[in-house]
């Protein structure tokens, strides 16, 4: 079932949490709803299924305007951060729970019940409780629980926030392929780039209460639509400059820009793995010392610093190229940004990251 | 030093709860069995006992279905004057018992404000057993709730809003979901509600008139027997007040012991 949204704001004691967000997702869309801690995703996702009302704003699911149903008539499936299982029912009882709810005979649930866990694959599991699984059993419980009758609609709110690293390594896969099965349509909170891109389909950034870009994983990426999308997907380098015209100016260093009207002071943005890295001067480089080399496994991080363009740079490289480098803390080096983007300043913009990552 | 504290902890258990407890059943039996149940067994007595069970009887489950309301209501909305409501509920823990029943009588007393009223349509409330029932629900109405908030404020909502997104009714929620993750806490609470529903002494005497044989609970017929220097008799009727506190303390002990013993197997088993 398609969801549309359409200027939902809703605020919590006079402090806006949502501010006009209009969304459309089309059936069958495994959608992330991706930003920092307070941006409004779970609230977002709460007032989809129907727990939080909003202020203003339309929500419809297939076209029908939800608004006035409550969680219960709205047939959502919806899977909560700590699974929310229901601690003195077996595994079985939960998965059951709607059904039985509905009064559905027995022999139906049963039936529905053992589908569902072979689903999830926890078919010898039905007579445990709660307290007997692992994170990773319990929140395909919760999986298997929410999907038991058959809901048009998925939500799952931080699915694997509770979960230690390989679990979710796995669980991801798992509900990645589990999708491509059932096509049911889906829209799951995180606030880890990683997770987003690896499971949705399309990522919906979110910052402070505003839907700041929806894309492809690929497109939010190369082509970040602001400032905070762009600091918000990994790691980047910030050069403090101003725009004139079509170019962009860091000191000496010159870039193409989005043309803005007469001069603005502006960001240039360099991802780490975006800069290159040469032992002599070349037209378009400018000086910075390494403070220290960092070895990742398969790649290497450069710290430098270069006065006069930003305190701490950071540079990603090859590994094996590093090695052959043979960099040394205190070595003077010549940087090129092979790629940029510019980002004129606006002031007063609502962030919830720039106080930490600038 | 650690001996000493443990042993003078000791010395004052002994001092203040052993001995009189000792007492107490030492003087009821000191002349045999058979006085102690002619004593027991006295129509007064047994009136009183029966009393007392009355009222308990109807305090407690009007309690434990208050004290879920309160606790339910308290946990799981957010309103204003919900801090006042929760200061109210402690309200009957920090006020004189002997208050409690003034306030009865001052209500519905003769001369107090619903009493002419309910008096010409019959009803007698003070110096009658309402007026008892209704004292012993005033002093004892804090326990099932105090014992359920910060249970239920721990647990949180998850699991009642899974229900509900789920498909649950609101009645459907309370039965299957709500009560029974809450069932242990709330006997404990009814529990210690009864102790003190049977035990009651200020508010009840108050308002009790201490009628032989009709308004006398067990506390209050105590406290006549010994006034009228049948001490025997006293003795014996506090040993019933007595075993009761045996049993509450028995049926808590136990329920503790459930309650960890099931929370150490869970970790043991989450463990795995």
């Amino acid at each position: 079932m398609s969801i549309e949204i359409r200027g939902l704001s809703k605020a919590f004691d006079d402090h806006p949490v949502l501010r006009d967000v209009s969304l459309d997702i089309p059936e069958g869309e495994l959608v992330a709803l991706l930003g920092p801690s307070g941006c409004g995703k779970t609230t977002l996702l709460r007032i989809l299924a129907g727990l939080e009302t909003a202020d203003a704003g339309e929500v419809r699911h297939g076209g029908e305007e939800v608004s006035a149903r409550s969680a219960r008539e709205r047939n959502v499936g919806l899977v909560f951060q700590h699974y929310a299982l229901f601690r003195h029912m077996t595994v079985a009882d939960n998965v059951g729970f709607a059904l039985e709810a509905r009064k559905a005979p027995r022999a139906e649930v049963t039936a529905r019940v053992d589908e569902l866990l072979h689903l999830v694959q926890l078919d010898g599991l039905r007579g445990r409780y709660p307290h007997q699984l692992s994170g990773g059993q319990r929140q395909r419980v919760a999986l298997a629980r929410a999907l038991a009758t058959s809901p048009r609609i998925l939500l799952l709110d931080e699915p694997f926030g509770a979960l230690d690293a390989r679990v979710r390594q796995e669980l991801r896969r798992w509900l990645r392929s589990l999708h491509d099965e059932l096509h049911v349509t889906s829209i799951f909170v995180t606030h880890d780039q990683e997770e987003a891109f690896e499971v949705a389909d399309r990522v919906v950034l979110m910052n402070a209460g505003r839907v700041e870009q929806v894309g492809s994983p690929a497109e939010v990426f190369e082509n970040p639509a602001s400032p905070f999308v762009m600091r918000f997907l990994g790691a980047v380098n910030v050069f403090l400059g101003h725009v004139d015209g079509g170019r962009a100016f860091v000191n000496e260093l010159e870039f193409a820009a989005p043309s803005a009207p007469g001069r603005t002071a502006a960001h240039v943005y360099v991802r780490p793995h975006e800069i290159d890295l040469h032992r002599a001067a070349l037209p378009g480089s400018f000086e910075a010392r390494v403070v220290r080399v960092v070895v990742l496994g398969a790649s290497a991080r450069i710290e430098l610093s270069a006065p006069g363009y930003a305190g701490a740079l950071e540079l990603e490289l090859d590994a094996r190229k590093t090695e052959a480098l043979a960099l040394v803390p205190g070595e003077v080096v010549h940087l090129s940004p092979r790629r940029v983007r510019v980002f004129p300043i606006a002031e007063g913009e609502p962030d919830s990251l720039t106080a930490s990552r600038l | 030093m650690k001996w000493g504290l443990i042993a003078a902890a000791l010395l004052f258990l002994a001092a203040f709860v052993l001995v009189p407890a000792a007492a107490v059943v030492v003087e009821a039996l000191r002349d045999g069995v058979a006085l102690w149940w002619k004593a027991v067994s006295d129509a007064d007595a047994w009136a009183a006992i029966r009393l007392t069970l009355l009222v308990a009887a109807i305090a407690v489950p009007l309690n434990a279905a208050f004290g879920v309301a309160a606790a339910w209501s308290l946990t799981r909305f957010r309103y204003p004057g919900r801090s006042v409501l929760l200061a109210l509920i402690d309200l009957p823990f920090g006020v004189s018992p002997v208050i409690s029943g003034m306030v009865t009588v001052l209500l519905f007393g003769a001369h107090g404000w619903f009493g002419p009223w309910l008096d010409s349509h019959g009803v007698k409330v003070v110096f009658a057993v309402p007026g008892i029932v209704l004292a012993t629900v005033f002093v004892t109405f804090p326990f099932v709730a105090r014992e359920l908030i910060p249970f239920m404020e721990a647990q949180g909502t998850d699991e009642e809003e899974a229900a509900h997104v789920l498909g649950a009714s609101g009645w459907q929620i309370f039965t299957r979901v709500t009560l029974p993750n809450v069932k242990w806490s709330l006997l404990y609470g009814v529990i210690l509600c009864n102790a003190r529903a049977m035990g009651e002494f200020g508010a009840v005497s108050v308002v009790s008139g201490h009628i032989r044989g009709m308004t006398n609970t067990l506390p209050l017929h105590v406290e006549i027997l010994y006034n009228e220097y049948s001490f025997r008799a006293a003795f014996a009727v506090a040993s019933l007040l007595f075993l009761l506190a045996l049993v509450t303390l028995f049926a808590k002990k136990t329920l503790e012991w459930r309650q960890r013993t099931a929370r150490r197997e869970a970790a043991r088993r989450s463990a795995r």
